[in-house]
This record gives structure tokens, C-alpha cells and sequence, in this order.
């Protein structure tokens, strides 16, 4: 019994890692940028979610605003940030990315105040009996929001004109861009689904705490840059799995050597032990 | 001078040491490392045990330079594995491993951290000489091996690795060396750090110092030993200097990393370079 419970909650944390990694393995997939500021992104997911569902009462409303809004600001980002460095060297984009995080970071602390921020009435908190267990509606809507995103999102790239149209931009660039692809729109598309992703975790993290602050992003962000790499580094599968193993991973560690480091810990030392036996990531990359 | 003063400059010359660590590592071999903070505070650590067992200075510093140095190996080893990206999140991950391990352990004060460590028996002062010593002979020692043959080695292990291999350099030997070097470095930047706070807690030496440090090279100038001293000196005071405007000073800094990165990616000797060239090349044309 307790391992099925373990094996749940690996799962609940999993998909929250898959929505936020998605959207860094999609940045790194397209630039081979480690884009350290989708932390500060997710967090003003989380803030823009919150605030929205204060004033108006209705998460569903509050998710796909947010999501906009958030997906917006991150083709902002682009612009501004990666876009006129994309030819230096990789360290010059992560070092102005964490740069960025930083000072994303201070903006909303000095904007909405050191302490973060709660509902007024938390959505979502009823138990569910759930094979046995009591589980919460928003840990239900985590897993169920998640798949139906992903498979919506893997739907549209196959299916849709504009969804091959990113993924031969993937593949090949210049062949991509010999065939009339504009690269630049398909990054703009690219930032706005990864960073509304972004938001939508934002949203469902803060309805597992109840609280929104400003450092909220740092933690499952890098954790999200761990999978990332363990899912074999711009490899949208490897991810999924990735985020998944290490919910899991994480789950099951806490209890039984939960004593000898932190949860955080865990995640990074499962991290390492896999890329020293296997060095391109669980999946390898493209 | 005044108490602050002294303090102020002893903390910068702790830095230069740290900087310099890195510098060796990321600037002359070209691998990025995200988890330098790791290595000082296991120097910090080390240091820390002994001093409260009642070991002179010069047995504790020197203890913590060959532990950090000896882990520096092992995370080194990792270095052989991996690479770039991958490398970049494998020492992050390193970095939170640390963080994570310290954290529960009761033997090493938990999040407490260890207080009440004994002085290093000199006046501020004095001790504030005796950093500046030991930050001139870490710097005398960075010019000596970027001027040596091994100097150029690193050059060509930075530059392109499979190259340097084809060149018949033992790439792993020198990598290994790297690491061993600059990580002693952080180590003995660690203990320094104890005699000089003397009370630490696990979260001086987390992932925002191990960032803090490389901006510190990447604003200097990858490679660059007056760059990344000057710079050290710079990001160091900058908070003091912006005490002014202390609830904005991280944002400042956030956002003058983003610029540095972004307008003058090759750092404060880049960019003296370009203005340098620029000059001559205005001069010897008019």
C-alpha cells in the first residue's frame, strides 16, 4: 500500500516537472539554450494565475489567461534576450539568462511583497477516494491537466501546418528555412507554448501549497534543467519519461534515505549517477 | 582604514581566491562548472570541524585546500564523462548534492550551520594581510600556469578537445589537473571564509554563489586574470556600493549581468580589447 502511494505521488510531482520541462527541453530543442529564466516565467505563472482567481473566482478562467499572458512575455524575452546573442558562445546565454531569472526574481518581490501571496479560497481541495487513498481534486487535475496538454501538444505538431513546420525547424534549420519557414516565427511559437506551459505548472504548484512567492520558480526549475538533460537534452520523449522517473525517483528516495540528504539532493544525485553511466541521458539525443 | 574597511577588503580578497579557483577551471580549460560553491564550503567545512578541535590555522587550511581539491578530482572524473551542457547541470547538480548532504547532517550543525569557530588568533588586520598574501600568490600562480606550458595545453583542451586528443594531449590528465587546481583554490577560499565569519550555515555556499562566482569570471572575461580580479572587486562592492537602494541592489545586479552578457559577452577585457583595437585602428588610419 505504501508503495502504490509513493508510486502516486511520484506521479502527481512527475507531471508537474513534465509541464515546466517541456517547455526548457523545446527551448533547448530549437536554440541549445539552458534558459534558466523559464524559472522566472513559471513563477509569474503563478502570481498572474492567483491574482486572476481572487478577482474573479474562476480558475478556469484564470489558467489559459495566465498562460497567454505568460507565453506572451516570454516571446518578449526572446527578443530581447537570446535573440541578439544566439551566435556567442553557450555560456554568454546562460550566464544573461540567470541574470535575468535575478532580476525577474526582485521585480516580484519588490511588486507584490517578500511574503507571497494566497488564495482567498483555495480551488480544487476536496477529497477524492482514489483506490483506496484520499486524494485532492488539484493533485487529480495535475496528472489530468497535464496529459491532456501534452497529447493536445503533440497532436497539433503532427497534425497541424504549423506544428510540421516547427518540427522541420527542429530537425534542420536551414533546410527548414529553404522551404520558406520564417525560423524566427517558429521561435516566437516556440517561447509562447513553452513559457504558457510554464505558467500553467506555476498555477498548479501554487494549488498544492496555497502560496505564490517570489523564489517559488527556483527550485522545480532546476530540477526541470536536471530532467532535461537525464531525458537526453532536446528530446520531448526522454523528457516526459525523464519527469516521470525522477517524481518517482524522488518519492521513494524521501522515505528510504530521506536521512542522509534532501529531497533536492536525491533528485540531483539520481541525476548524476545516470549520466556517469549514461553520459547523453537516459534516451540519447537527436 | 576602519573595521569596515578591513572587512569589506578581506571579503573581496576571499573572493579574488574563489574567482580565480574557477577561473582556472572555466576560463583556462573551458569547462563550465555551475557548482563551485560546493567546493568552498567543503574547504569551509573542513576548516570549521578542525578549528573547534583545536587545530592551528595552518593545519585547517591546508586540510580543507586538499579535501576540496580531492573532491574537485572526483567531480572531475565526472568532467571526463560529460560534457558542456550536460557538464554545466552535472555540476549544478553537484552544488545541491552538497547543499542537500550538509543540510541533514547533525555532525555538521544541520541548517544551523557551525557557530563560536576560534579566531585565527591575528588582529583584523592582520588578517586581513595575510588573505591578501595568499590572493597574491593565487594570482602570481594563475599567471605562472596560463604563461607554462600547461597553460597553453589547457588553450587547446578549451578550444576544441578533439583536436587538442588528435595533438597527442592527454586531455583527461590535464582536465583532472584543472579541476584539482581550482578547487584547492575554492577550498582554501572556504576556510578563509570560516576564520573570517566564523559562523556558517549551508546556505552561504549554495547554487547562488556557485552563479555569483561565475559571473564574477564570465564579467572579467573568460580566461582573464585581471579581468576576473577586477570584476571580483566590482560585483564584490557593488552591493555596498548600491546600499542606497538596498531593497533594488539584487535587481541592479541581475539586470547588470543581463547587460554585461548581452552588449559585451567577451567581459570587461573584452570589451577593453575591442575599445583598445578600435583605438589603434582609428590611430593608424587617421
Amino acid at each position: 500500500m505504501l508503495y502504490l502511494e509513493l508510486l502516486i505521488q511520484g506521479i502527481i510531482y512527475g507531471s508537474m516537472y513534465a509541464i515546466i520541462a517541456v517547455g526548457l527541453t523545446l527551448v533547448y530543442g530549437l536554440l541549445r539554450i539552458l534558459h534558466v529564466a523559464h524559472a522566472g516565467l513559471f513563477a509569474l505563472g503563478g502570481y498572474l494565475g492567483l491574482l486572476i482567481t481572487n478577482a474573479t473566482g474562476s480558475l478556469l478562467l484564470a489558467m489559459p489567461l495566465a498562460a497567454a499572458g505568460v507565453g506572451l512575455v516570454g516571446m518578449v524575452v526572446y527578443r530581447l534576450c537570446y535573440h541578439p546573442i544566439l551566435d556567442r558562445p553557450p555560456y554568454v546565454a546562460l550566464i544573461a539568462s540567470i541574470g535575468l531569472f535575478i532580476a525577474m526574481e526582485e521585480i516580484y518581490r519588490l511588486v507584490f511583497g517578500p511574503y507571497g501571496l494566497t488564495y482567498n479560497d483555495v480551488p480544487l481541495q476536496s477529497q477524492i477516494a482514489f483506490l483506496g487513498m484520499n486524494l485532492r481534486t488539484a493533485e487529480l487535475a495535475i496528472v489530468f491537466g497535464s496529459v491532456i496538454l501534452l497529447g493536445t501538444l503533440s497532436y497539433l505538431a503532427q497534425k497541424t501546418r504549423i506544428g510540421v513546420a516547427w518540427k522541420a525547424t527542429v530537425d534542420d534549420p536551414q533546410m527548414a528555412a529553404s522551404f520558406g519557414i520564417d525560423p524566427l516565427k517558429v521561435r516566437y511559437l516556440n517561447f509562447f507554448i513553452g513559457s504558457g506551459l510554464a505558467a500553467i505548472g506555476g498555477i498548479f504548484i501554487s494549488l498544492l501549497s496555497n502560496l505564490v512567492e517570489p523564489t517559488m520558480g527556483g527550485v522545480p526549475s532546476y530540477k526541470a534543467l536536471a530532467i532535461i538533460v537525464l531525458g537526453g537534452l532536446g528530446n520531448v520523449t526522454g523528457t516526459l519519461i525523464a519527469s516521470l522517473v525522477l517524481g518517482v525517483v524522488e518519492a521513494f528516495g524521501t522515505i528510504y534515505i530521506g536521512h542522509l540528504m534532501d529531497r533536492d539532493a536525491i533528485a540531483f544525485a539520481f541525476l548524476i549517477l545516470v549520466l556517469m553511466i549514461r553520459p547523453q541521458g537516459m534516451l540519447s539525443g537527436r | 582604514m576602519g573595521i569596515y574597511e578591513v572587512s569589506l577588503a578581506t571579503i573581496v580578497l576571499i573572493n579574488i581566491i574563489l574567482a580565480l579557483g574557477l577561473n582556472m577551471i572555466t576560463g583556462f580549460c573551458g569547462q563550465i562548472s555551475l557548482g563551485h560553491a560546493a567546493f568552498y564550503g567543503i574547504g569551509a567545512y573542513c576548516t570549521a570541524i578542525l578549528a573547534k578541535a583545536g587545530f592551528p590555522p595552518a593545519v585547517t587550511l591546508l586540510c580543507g585546500l586538499i579535501l576540496a581539491g580531492a573532491s574537485g578530482v572526483v567531480v572531475g572524473l565526472a568532467s571526463l564523462r560529460v560534457r558542456e551542457d550536460f557538464l554545466a547541470i552535472t555540476t549544478m547538480g553537484v552544488g545541491f548534492l552538497f547543499l542537500g548532504i550538509v543540510r541533514q547532517q547533525e555532525a555538521l550543525g544541520g541548517e544551523l550551520g557551525i557557530s563560536s569557530i576560534p579566531s585565527a588568533g591575528m588582529s583584523k588586520i592582520g588578517f586581513m594581510l595575510f588573505v591578501l598574501v595568499l590572493a597574491a600568490l593565487a594570482a602570481a600562480f594563475s599567471l605562472f600556469i596560463k604563461r607554462s606550458w600547461m597553460g597553453f595545453a589547457f588553450d587547446a583542451v578549451a578550444d576544441d578537445e578533439d583536436t587538442a586528443r588528435v595533438l597527442g594531449l592527454d586531455v583527461a590528465a590535464y582536465k583532472l589537473s584543472a579541476f584539482a587546481m581550482g578547487t584547492a583554490m575554492a577550498g582554501l577560499a572556504g576556510g578563509l571564509y570560516t576564520y573570517f565569519a566564523r559562523f556558517i550555515v549551508p546556505d552561504d555556499f549554495g547554487f547562488i554563489t556557485s552563479i555569483t562566482v561565475l559571473s564574477m569570471v564570465a564579467v572579467g572575461g573568460i580566461g582573464s586574470v585581471f579581468g576576473v580580479m577586477a570584476a571580483t572587486v566590482v560585483l564584490t562592492l557593488m552591493p555596498e556600493f548600491f546600499r542606497f537602494i538596498s531593497d533594488y541592489k539584487l535587481l541592479v545586479y541581475g539586470a547588470l549581468l543581463f547587460t554585461v552578457m548581452r552588449f559585451a559577452p567577451g567581459g570587461l577585457a573584452g570589451f577593453l580589447q575591442t575599445a583598445l583595437r578600435i583605438r589603434k585602428a582609428r590611430g593608424e588610419t587617421g
